[in-house]
């Protein structure tokens, strides 16, 4: 049964399709738009607004939003509501994060369809809860205990926060697997235009169902690196789920090193092994230049602007906008930096993505940083800086 | 009996996952049968049911069952039953849980399911020790018993779990030992029956773990243990006022019921609310 978007529905409840809106209220507007249909929360700052816009709006189309008492229970509840056949997500910022990193491995394992705001702000621990970073970056890959792959989108824009919000329901439906929006206090509490999609721009994936009858299903059996059949709790199917290593049926292997390795494997290439198709990019390139910016998010516009000023000076440089951050792009990197000597990342944390960015270029670029952390986005006039003198060394 | 047993077997066990993991002396299959023969004789459709459970020894029992059942997270089935059954308020959710499980890491979610009052039925194992990981001392050890991580003797007071969930707001609460097997099975029944967090504490034997250092290592001291360290409600009041505040046996039996309004009932109430509101959206 495929499900379809009540898009009327929806637009009488979301209002205008041309609005001037904040960036969490627009994960919210992307996630209703991405077909979501249940959210558990915790607040925090900055990430509140979201959870307070679902409150707002879930229940007007009939669906429930919950606020847990913590940010465990409230990735456990849109684990839960996901078996029970729920497209579900919910919202939080870096403390929050941390608390969630198990329910995000046990939906690796589980290949539970979920998504997850990431709202980030400046840490480490309480930190700066007002204030926007992107320290968060490789705790979003590697958070979660184990071998797993994850999906991580990075909005730079409030209308990316629409459109990428809706993109991550369906990726995480499609390859059963947690998809994190990985936004940031600036991108979150600023206001700009957005257009919300047209009827026709609206296409949900869903989990693919089972083929076979009761009985016959094997709810874990899939070909190495794909994804299986999901049948949700209630239909009949008598699914075990578990997050110990488990069989194709879905029961108990702990001891087993083959089964271990077959799973395992099987749920981390199912993402990796399609990697090019997840590349979402955006290059700005022009003959000759030899140096190059690699950045993603809220960063992504001050390297926009650094861009803009080094021009008009008459300095070549290009520049490589990470939309998708993991699986990590790794050709469209190295296909970047092709010709160029040097390599820029701007961050608002002390080195993150910048790592990821040397190990793909293997030493064919020297990887350079400019790093800001305090709760100031990085001006432009710093990114061109560090391409007349140099940024600091990774 | 036999007839019974088996029957109840071919109909609701997933035949695979024999033989279980549990010791000799265990307590937990008895919970499994005295829950089957609940749902059994209230006539649960199985498909529409869903078994949840966290970590632990107790945890592993909605493997046995053929039914959809989600293995979840140490301390946090709760809070996964309470997405299933919101999003599916149509399913039947049980939640086997144990004192490691429920009381201890995951004691947050346990009072406040019960203060939310989402229908399900949770059924905790208490056997008074972590037995998965070899009998280390939990929220619900008596005070002064040994245990591998008390080796001289617990220093803290134990968690009286129904007190807990009835503090914390839960419309039905029981307690029974593995000795009232009929008791629990209605006490079961009635959880799944009530509207709203129905709680069923069961004392359970585990002689590898908690009794191997308390001197309970074979079931029937066990048995014995419950007899001499437990009283009925209805036992108790029939004692004088001063026999009863100087009381120390665990108290079982059926010790709070009460009608309150349940949480899916009150969201259906909203959305109903919202729908014949015909004032446009207001959306942020």
């Amino acid at each position: 049964m495929a499900r379809e978007l009540d898009y009327r529905r929806v637009m009488e409840v979301l209002g205008s399709r041309e609005q001037f809106a904040q960036g969490d209220v627009a994960c919210a507007y992307g996630a209703i738009l991405g077909g979501c249909d249940f959210f558990a929360g915790y607040p925090i700052t900055p990430a509140t607004e979201v959870a307070e816009t679902m409150a707002v709006l879930l229940p007007r189309l009939g669906c429930a939003v919950m606020q847990m008492e913590d940010e465990i229970a409230s990735l456990s509840a849109v684990i839960g509501a996901a078996w029970a056949g729920s497209r579900a997500f919910t919202a939080t910022s870096g403390p929050g994060f941390s608390l969630m990193q198990e329910g995000i491995g046990y939906a690796c394992m589980t290949e539970t369809p979920c998504v997850i705001i990431n709202v980030q702000r400046s840490g480490p621990s309480t930190g700066q809860p007002t204030e926007p970073a992107q320290g968060d970056m490789l705790q979003a890959r590697w958070g979660t205990h184990g071998d797993h792959e994850i999906i991580a989108l990075a909005p730079a824009s409030v209308q990316e926060c629409v459109d990428l919000t809706r993109l991550a329901f369906n990726l995480a439906e499609e390859y059963r697997n947690p998809v994190l929006v990985m936004t940031d206090g600036e991108v979150g509490h600023m206001r700009e235009k957005i257009v919300l999609p047209a009827e026709d721009e609206i296409e949900l994936v869903e989990r693919c169902p089972p083929t076979n009858k009761p009985g016959a299903y094997v709810p874990f059996r899939a070909a190495p690196g794909s994804v299986p059949e999901m049948a949700s709790f209630g239909t009949g199917f008598h699914t075990y789920v578990t997050g110990l290593t488990h069989d194709e049926r879905g029961l108990p292997a702990t001891d087993d090193a083959e089964q271990h390795t077959r799973l395992v494997r099987r749920l981390v290439d199912k993402i990796r092994d399609d990697t090019e198709r997840l590349t979402r990019v955006e290059v700005d390139s022009e003959e000759g230049a030899k140096v190059g910016i690699v950045s993603y998010g809220i960063s992504a516009r001050s390297a926009a602007g650094a861009v803009r000023i080094a021009r008009a000076e008459g300095r070549k440089i290009n520049h490589l906008r990470l939309i998708s951050v993991y699986p990590f792009p790794e050709r469209a990197v190295r296909d970047f930096a092709n010709g160029l000597d040097r390599i820029i990342v701007p961050e608002l944390n002390l080195g993150q993505i910048c790592h990821v960015v040397r190990e793909a270029l293997e030493g064919e670029a020297t990887v350079e940083r400019v790093s800001r952390i305090g709760g100031e986005i990085i001006p432009p006039e710093e990114i061109v800086r560090a391409l007349i003198e140099g940024g600091e060394q990774v | 009996m036999f007839n019974q047993a088996r029957k109840i077997r071919d109909k609701y066990i997933r035949d695979e996952m024999w033989p279980s993991i549990f010791c000799t002396g265990c307590g937990i299959g008895n919970v499994l049968n005295y829950t089957l023969r609940a749902i059994d004789s209230i006539g649960l459709d199985i498909d529409r049911t869903v078994f949840c459970s966290g970590i632990g020894c107790s945890s592993r029992l909605p493997g046995y069952i053929e039914a959809d059942g989600l293995h979840t997270t140490h301390g946090r089935a709760i809070a996964f039953a309470t997405g299933v059954k919101v999003y599916k308020p149509e399913l039947s959710v049980i939640v086997f849980t144990g004192d490691g499980d429920m009381a201890g890491i995951g004691g947050n979610h346990f009072i406040h399911a019960a203060r939310r009052n989402v229908d399900m039925t949770v059924i905790c194992i208490n056997n008074f020790n972590y037995g998965m990981t070899g009998g280390q001392v939990s929220p619900t050890t008596p005070a002064e018993d040994l245990s591998t991580t008390t080796p001289y003797g617990n220093l803290e007071e134990p968690f009286d779990l129904c007190r807990l969930a009835i503090g914390a707001g839960a419309p039905f609460v029981a307690r029974w030992t593995m000795g009232f097997p009929y008791e629990t099975i209605t006490a079961i029944e009635s959880a799944i029956r009530t509207k709203g967090f129905g709680f069923v504490e069961i004392l359970a034997p585990c002689p590898t773990g908690y009794g191997k250092a308390n001197e309970l290592r074979d079931a029937p001291a066990n048995w014995d243990w419950y007899k001499e360290n437990t009283i009925t409600r209805i036992d108790l009041a029939q004692l004088s006022p001063d026999e009863r505040s100087a009381n120390r046996k665990i108290v079982i039996g059926t010790l709070w019921k009460e009608e309150k309004p349940e949480y899916i009932e009150r969201w259906r109430q909203l959305v109903g609310r919202l729908q014949a509101d015909s004032e446009p959206a207001k959306s942020s």
